[in-house]
């Protein structure tokens, strides 16, 4: 499967060389090498992290896939599998270690929290789904996932990487990957990018209390929060 | 007879603290009422004369209509029987409660979780900060009038959803589109981060290193993301060397606020909720939580449901303390080899529970007066060959490859002290209270289900340190294995569910406090009901949670490669420490 995979059609190769040579193009070569061997982080959040060593371990095993060598640093990883509920607290560290890993990286989305805050979305305290910071290449939907539709989802990815190219690649462009801005824990989540919003939404409700001729408890913590 | 016990409490108690102590009188209610300012000395006495040395829970409640805030208090012997519930009401706006703390160190993160989440304030607390949400954020979210950015209505189910039936985003009703809220007037450029520096402080001021004496003391972070913590725990130790001096555990990074969604919830629609807290043992939790609402129902399920939930429960058991012994051998250094052995016992057990609930590891089987489903076919001669033939033999394999090990024993023995004084006042439970040498299982201690009828021992070990903790685990796999045994060939015919299962059961007004002998300890529910389809209060007890008070005690002296194997043997899982 792989042999066709490298080999580009349309080359006519004498027979008597045909173990040996493989006529292709830098693309199918490049991209077969990264497909085969994407490194996931190890990196567990909450419950789809469970699976995920059950994928790991012996009735799944995804050294199938060339994808068995975890790395618990950013640094040496390919694949961020986001297997969990992404709270409010954890989403400094996960764009933090987003932006240590080195390109080329991916990041998957492992189960409804990850995709867009799943059962918890309510919460306070939850992200509704990690795309809000990092982009995402593929989604597995489930609460968990089975081990069978993590598999999928790699796959998926090895896919995707088939379809890159060295000519568009970004990091191969000019210029270093943009560092997303990391979150800052206030009184709530604030993205940096949205300052100038929350600013703006403050001011707003302040008018509006206001007028209403009432102090609230909203207020106080505020001048409480900006005293100290 | 658990019953007859509280009786015969209730009347020494009063009759001990003359105006005190006077029983709560409310309907459904029990326990004591106790007035703050006695309530040191209350304690003290009930730790030291009457014997209650566990404090298990401790928890609020906002009665927001009575403009009262209550903390609630569930103690135990560590020598059995029921627990004792007293409780204190203070004003909602001026919520100052003493600290249980100095008595009861075990009090320590639960009154700093009532002080997140409620804004009650411990006074004479050694260390109240926040625990679950972070320093700055505002309000204490679990306030009756407190509201989630996502909010739409106070209770469940939403007129949006039902009957109507048009599903509104709750991204389009925030001005963000996101899940996010900030006081008014607030200005995001003139705030200065609060970082951890009040954590460290506190760690340095303890011991000194401010002084004259610039001794060579060290911070060192470990996690949220560290492959040894199990998810995302934080530790933060002070190091002398390589030798801890001081460890505190930071929690809250999977804080998915359970206790708020379980108060808008429905009673039934929190039964998914509970797989989430300890996401190894789903059906472990759901007992407890069932166990909890048929007190307040004031039902019982029929004899099958009972042996099915029993079956269920100790199969869960299984689970969670191979991946637990697998998990500790991995941090010993064994990387990954035992946990594939355990893993694959634990597939074939889930494959029982995928077969029972549909999934494998978010069971939501139980349900109020009974089960689900009934076994479908062929699945009992799967548990049965499991339980007399595979499972047997595959634990004594464990054993032969593992116990007599030179590398596990001198890396766990005498690693990780915990004393068996120390582990009562620190409430530690389960395997961790067993393995210190106290005979504590609530499956004895306070018999709930069947238990009282099935025979099996309740394991110790005495040397209280890691290697001991791990006999325990393999131990209580065997006991398991007995229960199971006896289980099956006992299994007798007929319904499985009490009445008709309904959507809306009808709960009472009252409060119920129901625990089970969960794999890592003593799993408790507090909820309080207002006869309404919703609680007015779902408060987990969790035991990793409490159990990591003890984390501190095991670590001080120890070398920091410790401390990953002392955290391992904690057995600790972070839906249910941060819930």
């Amino acid at each position: 499967m792989e042999k066709n995979q490298i080999s580009a059609p349309g080359y006519q190769i004498p027979v008597e060389i045909k173990q040996q040579v493989d006529i292709t193009t830098l693309d199918r070569i490049y991209n077969w090498g990264r497909r085969n061997s994407l490194w996931p982080m190890m990196f567990g959040l909450a419950c789809c992290a469970i699976e995920m060593i059950g994928m790991a371990a012996s009735r799944f095993d995804f050294s199938r896939f060339g994808m068995e060598v975890m790395r618990p640093s950013p640094r040496q990883a390919d694949v961020m599998i986001v297997s969990g509920t992404v709270t409010k607290k954890m989403i400094p560290q996960i764009v933090r270690l987003y932006n240590q890993m080195p390109e080329p990286k991916y990041v998957i989305a492992m189960g409804a929290c990850a995709s867009g805050g799943g059962p918890f979305k309510e919460g306070y305290s939850v992200v509704s789904g990690v795309d809000r910071f990092i982009p995402v290449d593929v989604y597995i939907p489930g609460c968990p996932p089975t081990p069978q539709a993590l598999l999928f989802g790699l796959i998926s990815l090895q896919k995707k990487v088939d379809t890159e190219s060295l000519k568009s690649a970004r990091w191969y462009q000019k210029g270093p990957a943009e560092e997303i801005p990391v979150p800052v824990l206030g009184p709530d989540l604030m993205d940096p990018r949205k300052y100038e919003l929350i600013k703006e939404y403050a001011r707003q409700k302040a008018e509006d209390e206001a007028a209403n001729g009432s102090s609230s408890e909203d207020e106080k913590t505020s001048q409480a929060l900006q005293a100290g | 007879m658990a019953e007859n016990v509280m009786v015969s409490q209730a009347e020494d108690l009063a009759a001990h603290f003359p105006g005190w102590v006077t029983p709560d009188t409310r309907a459904g209610f029990s326990g004591y009422m106790v007035s703050a300012e006695h309530l040191l000395a209350f304690a003290k006495r009930l730790r030291d004369e009457f014997n209650y040395d566990l404090l298990s829970s401790v928890t609020g409640v906002d009665y927001l209509p009575e403009n009262k805030m209550e903390v609630v208090y569930h103690a135990s012997r560590s020598t059995g029987g029921a627990s004792l519930v007293f409780k204190t009401q203070v004003p909602r706006d001026n919520a100052v409660v003493p600290s249980l703390t100095p008595l009861y160190p075990g009090a320590n993160f639960q009154e700093r979780e009532a002080y997140d989440l409620l804004g009650i304030k411990f006074s004479g607390h050694p260390d109240l900060r926040r625990i679950l949400t972070w320093d700055g954020f505002a309000g204490h979210p679990l306030r009756k009038d407190w509201k989630e950015p996502y909010f739409e209505e106070e209770l469940k189910p939403y007129k949006s959803r039902w009957p109507a039936g048009h599903v509104v985003r709750s991204e389009d009703q925030n001005p963000f589109k996101d899940n996010v809220q900030y006081p008014a007037g607030f200005d995001p450029e003139k705030f200065v981060a609060d970082s951890d520096e009040a954590l460290y402080a506190s760690m340095r001021r303890v011991h000194g290193v401010d002084s004259e004496l610039q001794t060579d003391m060290m911070i060192v972070n470990m996690g949220p993301q560290h492959p040894s913590t199990h998810g995302v725990f934080r530790m933060v130790a002070l190091l002398d060397g390589e030798t801890v001096v001081d460890l505190k555990p930071v929690f809250g990074y999977l804080h998915r606020n359970h206790e708020k969604i379980g108060e808008r919830n429905t009673w039934l629609g929190n039964i998914p909720f509970t797989d989430r807290l300890d996401y190894i043992t789903s059906m472990s939790n759901n007992f407890g939580y069932v166990l909890t609402v048929e007190k307040l129902m004031n039902i019982k399920p029929p004899e099958r449901a009972e042996y099915i939930r029993v079956m269920m429960a100790e199969l869960t058991r299984i689970v969670s303390h191979l991946i637990s012994v697998g998990f500790l051998l991995n941090d010993l250094g064994a990387f990954f080899t035992p946990v594939l052995y355990c893993f694959e016992e634990r597939e074939l057990i889930l494959d029982i529970f995928e077969a029972v609930s549909g999934s494998r590891m978010m069971c939501n089987y139980y349900r109020f007066g009974g089960v689900a489903r009934d076994l479908p076919d062929g699945t009992l001669e799967k548990i049965k060959a499991l339980v007399f033939d595979r499972l047997p033999r595959k634990i004594d394999d464990l054993d032969r490859y593992l116990t007599n090990n030179e590398i596990v024993q001198v890396r766990s023995m005498g690693v990780g002290v915990l004393t068996a004084e120390q582990a009562i006042a620190n409430s530690a439970v389960g395997p961790i209270l067993r393995a210190s040498g106290v005979p504590y299982d609530l499956r004895r201690a306070d018999p709930y289900s069947i238990y009282d009828r099935l025979e099996f021992d309740v394991v110790t070990h005495n040397h209280g340190d890691v290697y001991d903790r791990y006999l325990v685990r393999m131990d209580e796999m065997r006991q398991s294995l007995r229960i199971l045994q006896q289980v099956i060939n006992d299994l007798p015919a007929g319904p499985i569910q009490t009445g008709k299962p309904s959507y809306q059961p009808k709960v009472p007004a009252g409060e119920a406090y129901g625990r089970v002998e969960g794999p890592k300890g003593e799993l408790g529910f507090y909820v309080v009901s207002n006869g309404k389809p919703n609680p007015w209060r779902y408060h987990v007890r969790a035991p990793s949670f409490v159990n990591l008070t003890s984390l501190a005690d095991m670590c001080k002296g120890a070398k920091i490669a410790d401390v990953v194997v002392v955290l391992g043997s904690v057995d600790i899982v972070l839906g249910e420490v941060d819930r």
